[in-house]
């Protein structure tokens, strides 16, 4: 069983919540749940869907075909009725769409006429949708009950008896009209409840738990949902969110809250972060521990701000004047991004660099079923010197030469030592130099002695498939889940791995793993990016001499989906 | 108790002259007249001849960026707000590549203070226009003088509601160190701008210059009035005013966080991690 619902409609019309009810529905039953959401930059009106995919196996991408359309407006039956699988069905409200389809593949159910007659108000006109998809998916209404309890009971008894109402309409009515329904979906056995999560909470949540007490930035489509989780839970766990005025202010900001003596972490998309660019430049002459995160989206310039794309990998890795150590993770899941933000915070503040998390539209704005999450798994070290081990020093310089490069960080004021720092060239003490023998002293210290040590901490790329492949699907960040996919469809036929990266800087050595031997035995190795120029593949080469023999590139703004890489790999 | 000897710096590489070095002892005094350690405030200056001013004097210090002192002063107060926090910068620094912190700065109201190095010309690069100097000077960027207006920093401040506008002069030393008293006793932003002659760039806003036209603002001055304030903040030219123009109190920031107000330092507060758990489940 492999399904795909796409709700379409206007802006503002609801077809979020509908997704969303259906998302978490399908993970409480226990199915494994793939969403992905396309929309417009605006608030009320053009053109916006949802999609999601659930099945009785891993999923881990977004089809092409969908088998239940549910069209809020008309332009969304016109645009998408060829995307109907066979046996597929479109439902729609001709009354309200003003217009009538005579396909059997399209099924007229009056939402809002069902909504009045059965809850007396037009509002549960999505309501009768889902319980519409019960009906036709032959499910019965418990885990929908259970929802619109938890999603109303804010809003009183009344409301949730409402929809409760309407969905048991919608339901059935379409198990009385829709003859064509042949849809079968597998009971699963009992307490199988999957977590749901997107791609911006895990970030969040990775955050906080690492301890992260400051976040300031400056609100930017795909990147906000971090800036709302943060807020949400300040007054909870102590945390400062701070709305800058624009995003220099936001990086200076975190850099003043990490020089007190607190984790910090800023976050934009690509047109906000090249604002923030001077400010990594301080963070890294300073030696200011702070986790970026970077939201990919189209761009140059402005762009498409609701779209995906994986166009700022490079500006990421060579950005800001000047060179200092930085670390890059690219999670290309929920569930890596919850880890990597976990390491990004634990390394940037045992190395006293900047750390990034760099992520997309596509990857922040997908929902993804799994077993859970491993709290235990961040790890909690405070580097930081604090008072206790203050006192006890004779002798504090912020900045002094050591075997690591890694100076002793103090909390200033918690002792009588000074804090002192320059984004001048500085001494030991953190004061303005300009002398030839201490210069060099202080690249050495601040970066040559501790590149090596930040690049034993990185993880090589994961291999997933064969482990003699003929065929190499080589990635980065959010292509993760759809080259992984196509991984399972292809190796009943092919010799195929998936080579990911999700630490990309510094680059992986290959100690631990010689992917590089892997890349060089197989005979077609393709490297598959959300972008124009591969701008992965351009490092790899530069990092590794090795030069991969088949690129694939999507740049018009929207994800690969299964059929992309599945039609191109087996072409 | 703090002495002035506490306070000794690295020697300074300003010119021989400049008003930066009285300003320096009157901070000094100031510190130790409020009874401050070293240990207990955090500077942070930016970039300029201004910038350069915690390295010669002692305290924890941060020297950022060029028109960046504020938002790094008001993160660091966010996260510990039992620090005097103290920006310094030059008329550039915050009022030419900074003027968006500061007008933030005003409305955010941390319990921050700047002392803004108002000399009317660029130092370190040498001569050229400030956001401050006086239309039609030529300089060798502004060959046909300054066409622009010059920014009235008083003026702006109290037009933001500002929590604390003072204007200071460094030949008016004993005032000036008055000055800067109140501006770190001030629960609230504080503003003082403070007028310097620049030896080598400006030759004509000279020590004597400012000294024919500097006035203290009388006790008849009301800080307290907008309207007042606003009429004096417009003074500049033939008589410059100086002292307190404008002071209103308004909650700082710090106290309106649910987080930090009545609360230890965010520095200090502890980190609970396992209470956190909990919101993994609401995913299922």
């Amino acid at each position: 069983m492999d399904y795909t619902i796409r709700i379409g409609g206007q802006a503002g019309q609801g077809l979020q919540t509908v997704g969303a009810v259906l998302a978490k529905l399908f993970a409480r039953h226990g199915l494994e749940v793939f969403t992905h959401q396309d929309y417009m930059s605006r608030i009320r009106g053009g053109h916006n869907y949802y999609q999601v995919r659930f099945a009785d196996g891993p999923i881990s991408s977004s089809r092409r075909l969908v088998d239940i359309l549910i069209a809020l407006d008309k332009n969304t039956a016109e645009l998408h009725r060829n995307s109907l699988a066979a046996g597929g069905l479109a439902i729609y409200d001709a009354e309200t769409i003003k217009g009538r389809y005579e396909s059997p593949q399209f099924l007229d159910i009056p939402f809002r006429k069902i909504a009045i007659d059965s809850a007396g108000v037009r509002l549960m006109e999505n309501t009768v949708a889902v319980g519409a998809v019960m009906g036709m998916l032959d499910m019965d209404l418990d885990l929908l009950n259970e929802l619109l309890t938890e999603t109303f009971s804010k809003k009183g008894r009344e409301i949730v008896d409402q929809n409760i109402a309407a969905a048991a309409a919608g339901s059935q009515y379409a198990r009385h009209h829709c003859s064509e329904c042949k849809f079968v979906v597998p009971s699963m056995p009992e307490k199988n409840r999957r977590m749901l999560l997107d791609g911006a909470s895990p970030v969040g949540l990775g955050a906080l738990m690492s301890g992260c007490r400051f976040f300031a930035a400056y609100p930017m489509t795909p990147s906000t949902g971090i800036l709302n989780f943060m807020a949400e839970k300040s007054r909870e766990y102590s945390l400062v969110v701070e709305q800058a005025e624009d995003e220099i202010c936001a990086i200076n900001m975190a850099i003043g809250a990490s020089f007190a003596g607190v984790r910090s972490m800023t976050g934009s998309a690509g047109g906000g972060f090249a604002l923030m660019v001077e400010g990594l430049s301080l963070a890294g002459m300073t030696e200011t521990p702070v986790v970026i995160f970077v939201g990919q989206r189209p761009a140059p310039a402005t762009g498409l701000p609701t779209r995906t794309e994986q166009g700022d990998l490079l500006f990421v890795l060579n950005a800001a004047h000047g060179e200092f150590p930085r670390i890059v993770m690219a999670p290309g899941s929920p569930e890596q991004s919850f880890y990597l933000t976990g390491r990004a915070f634990d390394l940037a503040e045992k190395y006293q660099v900047p750390a990034f998390i760099i992520s997309d539209q596509y990857l922040i704005d997908s929902e993804w079923t799994l077993d859970g999450l491993d709290a235990s798994r961040i790890r909690y070290v405070d580097y930081r010197l604090r008072a206790d081990v203050l006192a006890e020093m004779e002798e504090y310089k912020r900045h002094a030469y050591t075997e690591t490069g890694v100076s002793p960080l103090a909390e200033p004021g918690a002792s009588t030592h000074l804090v002192v720092t320059d984004s001048d060239e500085h001494d030991e003490d953190g004061h303005i130099v300009e002398d030839a023998e201490t210069r060099a002293r202080m690249v050495e210290k601040r970066m040559l002695k501790k590149m090596p040590l930040i690049r034993d901490e990185i993880e090589p790329p994961l291999l997933y498939g064969s482990d003699k492949p003929d065929t190499v699907i080589t990635g980065w960040g959010s292509t993760y889940g759809v080259m992984k996919e196509a991984v399972d469809v292809l190796q009943k036929s092919h010799n195929i791995a998936m080579l990911h990266f999700s630490e990309i800087w510094p680059f992986p050595g290959t100690d631990t793993f010689d992917y590089l031997a892997i890349l060089k035995n197989a005979g077609r190795t393709v490297c598959v990016e959300n972008n124009a120029s591969s701008q992965f593949a351009r490092l790899v080469r530069m990092e590794t001499g090795y030069e991969f023999t088949h690129l694939l590139n999507k740049y018009d703004g929207r994800p690969f989906l299964l059929e992309d890489l599945l039609e191109y790999l087996d072409a | 108790m703090p002495e002035l000897d506490d306070y000794k710096g690295q020697k300074p590489s300003w010119c021989p002259g400049c008003g930066n070095y009285s300003l320096l002892k009157t901070f000094k005094e100031a510190m130790v007249e409020l009874g401050l350690e070293p240990h207990q405030i955090i500077m942070v200056s930016g970039i300029g001849q201004a910038g350069k001013l915690p390295h010669y004097t002692k305290g924890n210090t941060f020297n950022g960026l060029h028109g960046r002192t504020l938002p790094v002063a008001s993160g660091i107060r966010l996260a510990n707000h039992d620090m005097h926090v103290i920006a310094i910068a030059g008329d550039g620094d915050c009022y030419g590549e900074g003027g968006n912190h500061l007008l933030h700065a005003m409305r955010r109201n941390n319990n921050i203070n700047i002392f803004v190095h108002d000399n009317q010309v660029y130092g370190l690069t040498k001569g050229q226009a400030s956001p401050t100097t006086q239309e039609g000077t030529v300089t060798k960027t502004q060959p046909f003088g300054v066409l622009l207006e010059p920014l009235n920093p008083m003026a702006l401040a109290v037009a933001m509601d500002a929590s604390f506008v003072a204007r200071g002069f460094t030949g008016d030393g004993a005032f000036l160190k008055e000055l800067m008293v109140k501006a770190l006793q001030h629960k609230g932003f504080a503003l003082l701008d403070i007028l310097q002659p620049c030896i080598s760039y400006n030759r004509i806003n000279t020590l004597s210059w400012y000294r024919e036209r500097v006035y203290r603002i009388g006790e008849d001055h009301d800080p307290g009035d907008r309207d007042a304030a606003f009429r004096l903040a417009q003074e500049f030219g033939e008589r410059i005013p100086t002292g307190v123009v404008y002071r209103q109190n308004r909650p700082v920031l710090e106290d309106a966080l649910p987080v930090l107000a009545g609360k230890p330092p965010l520095v200090k507060q502890p980190f609970e991690p396992a209470g956190m758990v909990k919101e993994l489940e609401k995913f299922f």
